[in-house]
């Protein structure tokens, strides 16, 4: 069987995951099977096919697995958001249309990813500038403290799911380049880089605490800085770099979360949830004690779909329900047992991921498909951890479940860059 | 390159562990503990999503039902407000939930298990409660409650053979209508006299001479004396190393115990206590069912232990008869340490009334589903056998001579034989205040209700003429 028709097959348990959720929200809704769960069903299967198509069209040796796991990951947050608001359940599906349409794009369009190298300081200055938007006054907004939108007339967006694409192609390109020059030196046995190139990754962290600052959201600070770490000892396999990375990061979040208001306030509705005046206060930990307490009622099994209590309007009781606690109402409906099952998909897509980087042939491809992977498998442990208690709650979406026009988009284009690397990788392996 | 590569998907694999550990420890280890959080409305907020069954009283009058609003959920109405306020509780969003409503929440609320249910819920039925009827009866509860008025006091009846309740007011009282608004119920906690509690079976008192019905059931049922045994009744005697006089210091001379308690000596019960002892006064005591909450279908901490109270380190503690900071003479006569329930003083009454066999009090009957099955049935319960029939025959002849021509006599009914206790327990002698008690049950030949009476705190108060005729007219509507 070829890898594309593996692909196929693969799309199909992913199109009756949808058939069958929005068989199950309409059964729990209005007590009725309506064949329009098998439109839906339809529907999804054909734009899943279309993007198949271009695959085997422009891309016929990538990995196979890649977009059916996708598949798996978007309709289920399709079935999630559509139990919650179905309102806005057409709003995602049109997302999912133009995530598709852009991962389609960039497939065409980049034809040689390896070109995006000689780009790579517009890149990232244009990455930085997309970062610092949301602080620019008129245009940017704030959500519970950190600045994390952009307004533009009818149009919003989160520019850091975009900039983190950016900053990951500069960063393989970067460390490509300097991956020798940072493990020359040793001295007492300890690898100790030339100061000249030292300078660019220090800079990289004043990076990582300017997000900090300006953006004041600890999540998407955490998930840059630790996809930075970990592309650095891939490209270096020197442990020191992390753990002094990890060390120097820590200090600069200890440190400016004691000036940093906001920052502290998350830390502190962390440590103490049920305390009664964080519970109440604006932006406190009311959202985190709602989240835990939504994990408790589900148990190991769940309540089932569309049965979790979750309020709307005055009388909401999970707040964020479709964005940041999206998790939390799905352990409360799918227990224990169905979070798991969602964290063995995104685990197996980082899988997918690590397993490009390995069989890529050329350093920029190995770092840049680790950069991607990271980076997803970042994402979903700083939102996870934090509505599980884990870290402290920042608002990063859970890609592709949560609602958020910016995030399916650019974590479309992610994919679509690690099946460019794939197919590149394989092609040659073949060859 | 590949090696840190393997290693760096490793520790994504770790992180990976560390969130279904953390889901593992919400939804697993810590679950029962996050439910049980007080900030966790959840629970509340479902049962809003449900139709109580409704709360019926014994002649089918509703005392609590739900009706649905605009968006859906449901609302809880007491259709006769205050009528039995502490009884029946109450279950809105803001105050939570109590009484009768929290007690049969499962039931009210439909939560069943077993095949059956289950096939409902298949059905599409799981969404109503079961209704539930209880034995209270509106007429003499209202009689009750009229008569208590402005004081603060509690009535308790009920039937002596089956241990079901047919009156329990508590005054001051409250519409639990008003708790659906948060300001009405932030006030009714700061209110004076607090309105909520039901002082049938939390409010502890000193149950003054209504306890010599437990120290002749002692005297008589252990076979140390007889009705017509015959005690000192001069005054003062010295009890537990101090002086105890008679009521007015009246010195009675030899009297028998019927005298005795017909005219309420205290030297007399305070010296047969003492000579039965501690022991045998603790048998009667916990046959009686006191030294543990009162048990009765009400929730936990709506349920006190009627004893001895003795201080310890500074706060009150419930200790047995047979301690060392007991004084079982002044024990029998209801006063020193000894605090009581009005539920728990219908119980002795009951106890009598019912040939010595003590029944479990209980106020709902039954729960019934929406197609009329019975899904829960409260059976009558023995709770304990306390005396021996005769022991208990003897007892009602004395208790009758109190109504008939003692301290009780503003008890007696026209045509019907009632047997019953005054009380008075001093609370504050200075400025004359006193609790006054009456215990009762009628008719003496056939009991069919066992009552207690008790008032707070009133000036020159006294059982027989506060309390008495209280009881009568309870007695009067429960027995026509």
């Amino acid at each position: 069987m070829t890898p594309r028709t593996r692909e196929l097959f693969g799309l199909i348990p992913a199109s009756l995951l949808v058939t069958a959720g929005f068989a199950a929200v309409f059964v729990q809704e209005q007590d009725v099977v309506s064949t329009i769960s098998l439109t839906y069903g339809a529907v999804f299967l054909g734009l899943c096919f279309a993007a198949h198509l271009v695959i085997r069209w422009r891309l016929p040796h990538a990995d196979p697995y890649v977009l059916p796991l996708v598949a798996v990951l978007a309709s289920f947050g399709l079935v999630m958001i559509y139990r919650l608001d179905d309102r806005f359940a057409r709003e995602q599906a049109q997302w999912f249309v133009i995530g598709l349409a852009a991962f389609i794009a960039t497939i065409v369009l980049v034809r040689d990813y390896r070109a995006l190298e000689r780009y790579r300081y517009v890149i990232a200055a244009s990455s930085l500038g997309l970062l610092l938007l949301p602080r620019i006054p008129g245009i940017g907004s704030q959500t519970n403290g950190a600045y994390l939108g952009v307004d533009v007339g009818p149009v919003s967006f989160q520019p850091a799911e975009f900039a983190k694409i950016g900053i990951i192609i500069f960063l393989a390109s970067y460390l490509r380049d300097t991956r020798q020059l940072l493990v020359a030196t040793k001295k007492w046995g300890i690898t100790i880089p030339p100061l000249r190139h030292l300078g660019p990754l220090l800079a990289v962290w004043g990076l990582a605490m300017i997000l900090l600052v300006f953006i004041r959201d600890l999540g998407s600070s955490l998930m840059f800085f630790g996809g930075f770490l970990a592309m650095l000892y891939v490209a270096t396999n020197r442990l020191i770099f992390p753990v002094v990375g990890f060390g120097l990061f820590a200090a600069g979040v200890g440190f400016f979360a004691s000036t940093v208001g906001h920052v502290q306030s998350r830390i502190d509705a962390w440590h103490h949830p049920f305390n009664d005046a964080l519970y109440g206060a604006q932006g406190g930990s009311y959202q985190l004690a709602q989240s835990l307490f939504a994990q408790a009622d589900g148990g190991v099994f769940g309540r089932g779909f569309g049965k979790a209590l979750v309020g709307s309007g005055d009388a909401v009781v999970v707040p964020a329900a479709k964005t940041d606690l999206i998790y939390s109402v799905i352990v409360n409906e799918l227990g224990l047992v169905g979070a798991c099952g969602l964290l063995l998909v995104y685990l197996l897509l980082v899988q997918r991921g690590f397993r490009i980087a390995v069989l890529a042939r050329d350093s920029f491809s190995k770092l840049l498909a680790a950069g991607l992977a990271t980076v997803i498998g970042l994402q979903v442990f700083v939102i996870v951890g934090g509505v599980t208690k884990a870290i402290p709650l920042t608002g990063v979406t859970l890609p592709f479940v949560s609602y958020g026009g910016s995030s399916i988009v650019a974590n479309f284009v992610i994919v679509a860059l690690l099946l460019l690397i794939s197919d590149r990788a394989r092609r040659e392996a073949g060859a | 390159m590949n090696a840190p590569l393997t290693r760096t998907f490793g520790v994504l694999m770790l992180l990976f562990g560390v969130l279904v550990f953390f889901t593992a420890r919400w939804t697993v280890i810590d679950r029962s503990k996050l439910q049980d959080n007080p900030k966790n409305r959840r629970a509340l907020l479902e049962q809003q999503r449900v139709a109580r069954g409704a709360i019926y009283a014994a002649d089918g009058a509703v005392l609590a039902r739900s009706s649905k609003r605009a968006d859906g959920t449901y609302t809880r109405a007491y259709p006769r407000a205050g009528l039995f306020a502490q009884t029946v509780g109450y279950d809105y969003l803001i105050p939570g939930f109590a009484g009768l409503e929290r007690f049969y929440n499962g039931p009210l609320t439909g939560r069943k298990s077993g095949l059956a249910a289950t096939l409902r819920k298949l059905q599409g039925h799981g969404n109503e409660g079961d209704d539930l009827r209880t034995s209270l009866d509106p007429a003499a509860q209202e009689i009750a409650t009229r008569m208590l008025g402005t004081r603060a006091g509690a009535v308790v009846a009920l039937d002596p053979s089956t241990g079901r309740i047919r009156v329990m007011a508590s005054t001051p009282g409250y519409n639990p209508n008003d708790l659906a608004s948060a300001k009405a119920t932030k006030a009714l906690n700061r209110a004076s006299g607090a309105p909520l509690l039901n002082r049938t079976t939390v409010g502890l008192y000193p149950p003054g001479s209504t306890m010599k019905v437990v120290a002749a059931i002692a005297a008589i049922d252990s076979g140390r004396y007889e009705p017509t045994s015959v005690v000192s009744g001069r005054s003062p005697v010295t009890i537990s190393g101090t002086p105890l006089a008679n009521h007015g210091g009246t010195d009675y001379g030899n009297i028998d115990l019927t005298t005795a308690l017909t005219q309420s000596v205290n030297t007399v019960w305070a010296q047969v206590a003492e000579s039965l002892g501690k022991p045998t006064m603790r048998r009667y005591m916990d046959r009686l069912g006191f030294g543990r909450p009162i048990d009765v279908d009400l929730p936990a901490d709506e349920r006190l232990a009627s004893g001895p109270y003795c201080d310890k380190g500074g706060t009150r503690t419930l200790v047995e008869p047979t301690s060392d900071c007991v004084d079982i003479g002044r024990t029998a006569i209801g006063q020193a340490k000894l605090l009581a329930t009005p539920l728990q003083m219908a119980q002795v009454a009951a106890s009598v009334a019912n040939g010595g066999l003590l029944m479990t009090p209980v106020i709902a009957t039954r729960a019934l589903d929406a197609e009329g099955r019975t899904t829960l049935d409260n059976e009558p319960r023995v709770l304990s056998r306390v005396m021996s029939q005769a022991s208990a025959a003897k007892v009602t002849a004395m208790m009758q001579k109190v109504v008939q021509e003692g301290t009780g006599t503003a008890a007696a009914l026209q045509g019907i034989d009632v047997a019953g206790k005054t009380g008075t327990a001093e609370i504050d002698i200075a400025r004359n205040i006193a609790q006054p008690w009456f215990i009762a049950f009628a008719p003496a030949n056939r009991p069919r209700v066992a009552i207690a009476v008790t008032l707070e705190h009133i000036v020159g108060g006294f059982g027989g003429t506060d309390a008495a005729p209280i009881a009568k007219a309870v007695m009067e509507s429960l027995l026509q």
